[in-house]
């Protein structure tokens, strides 16, 4: 049996938040969050009993932070002509490292997000990524040890 | 670095966010938690009007009810208090004695033929009067189907708004009732009938 929808969401709400926060950062957390269960909800139906909630809907919201940094390279502007926002608190550590994350290339990124911010094993992200687990795991490898030379202290 | 932990959230907004979803989407079915002087109520309505009135303590609670929908229903449930607004005021009303009959549509789809006819049938029952199930029977066209009559208010989803309370034994026995004798009780009590 497919659990009533409004289970499923208070289930998932916390992975959901928490990957989409590092995927495309606090202020835009929210529009993807709608996004990804009203996408959620209209295919909610057609799921088998038994499915995979959490990597399922982990994969929608990966297909949702996907369209926001498409949308916003193509919004791009220069960064003098951004408006200043005022910054209530320091960006803590490791907000910082998850914006380090957000600029690694596509896969790296990808792979790293629905690892270590979604929580999906390697062969959960090589499913929600449609490639093989042995690449899911390279590519999550690649983007730590990429993340690991740009955060380690400069000599 | 040697580790990558995942951002620290907070709850509460996750919680905020998954409220604004439920209040924005257009589920199949939506539900709230309604008090009432005979217990919280499971209230569940789908577009087409009230589908479901529960006891909260007599069904299994809030989960079975919401799996049973979902099963029998659709999947897509949400709790969504603002959808249930007409329902919750007019029970409020209604206990508060200010009101004798419901007008808030209900959705029948969860009943066959026979069972359907003897609920409508119930529901035109008027406040402060009885009826018996070999009437209830007879009006959904089948005089002797007593014991069918029995078990479809029995089955009956909506109680006190299809009023099953109001249908006795012959003999004016109170006979059973889906949420406990001491409800049939206190419903009838309220409508001032003798029993």
């Amino acid at each position: 049996m497919i659990p009533p929808f409004q289970r499923f969401l208070d289930d998932q709400r916390e992975p959901v938040w928490r990957f989409l926060v590092a995927s495309v950062g606090r202020v835009d957390a929210d529009d993807c969050f709608q996004e990804t269960f009203l996408a959620a909800m209209s295919a909610y139906p057609r799921l088998r009993a038994g499915s995979n909630l959490h990597a399922w809907v982990m994969t929608i919201a990966h297909r949702k932070a996907l369209d926001h940094h498409r949308g916003r390279a193509r919004r791009a502007i220069p960064v003098d002509a951004v408006p200043e926002v005022a910054v209530h608190d320091p960006p803590a550590r490791d907000e910082e490292t998850w914006e380090r994350v957000r600029e690694l290339p596509p896969k790296q990124r990808a792979a790293v997000l629905l690892r270590y911010a979604g929580d999906l094993s390697h062969a959960e992200v090589a499913a929600a990524l449609d490639c093989s687990e042995e690449a899911a795991r390279r590519s999550a490898h690649e983007g730590l040890k990429k993340l690991r030379l740009e955060m380690s202290p400069t000599p | 670095m040697t580790d990558l932990r995942p951002p620290q959230i907070d709850p509460a907004d996750a919680a905020a966010a998954a409220a604004r979803f439920a209040g924005r989407a257009e589920p199949d079915v939506a539900y709230a938690v309604v008090d009432s002087p005979v217990g919280a109520l499971v209230a569940a309505v789908t577009p087409q009007g009230l589908v479901r009135l529960a006891y909260e303590d007599f069904e299994g609670g809030v989960d079975e009810v919401l799996d049973s929908l979902a099963v029998k229903l659709s999947p897509r449930i949400l709790e969504a208090p603002a959808r249930l607004d007409a329902v919750r005021r007019e029970l409020d009303e209604y206990f508060a004695g200010r009101r004798e009959t419901f007008d808030v549509p209900i959705d029948w789809t969860l009943y066959s033929d026979f069972g359907r006819r003897v609920l409508q049938a119930t529901a035109a029952i008027p406040f402060g009067h009885t009826a018996t199930y070999g009437q209830m029977a007879a009006q959904a066209g089948n005089a002797k189907a007593s014991r069918a009559a029995g078990r479809a208010l029995g089955a009956n989803a909506i109680p006190i708004v299809v009023p099953c309370h109001r249908v006795i034994g012959t003999s004016g026995k109170l006979t059973g009732y889906t949420g406990g004798m001491h409800r049939k009780e206190a419903l009838l009590r309220l409508e001032g009938i003798a029993f």
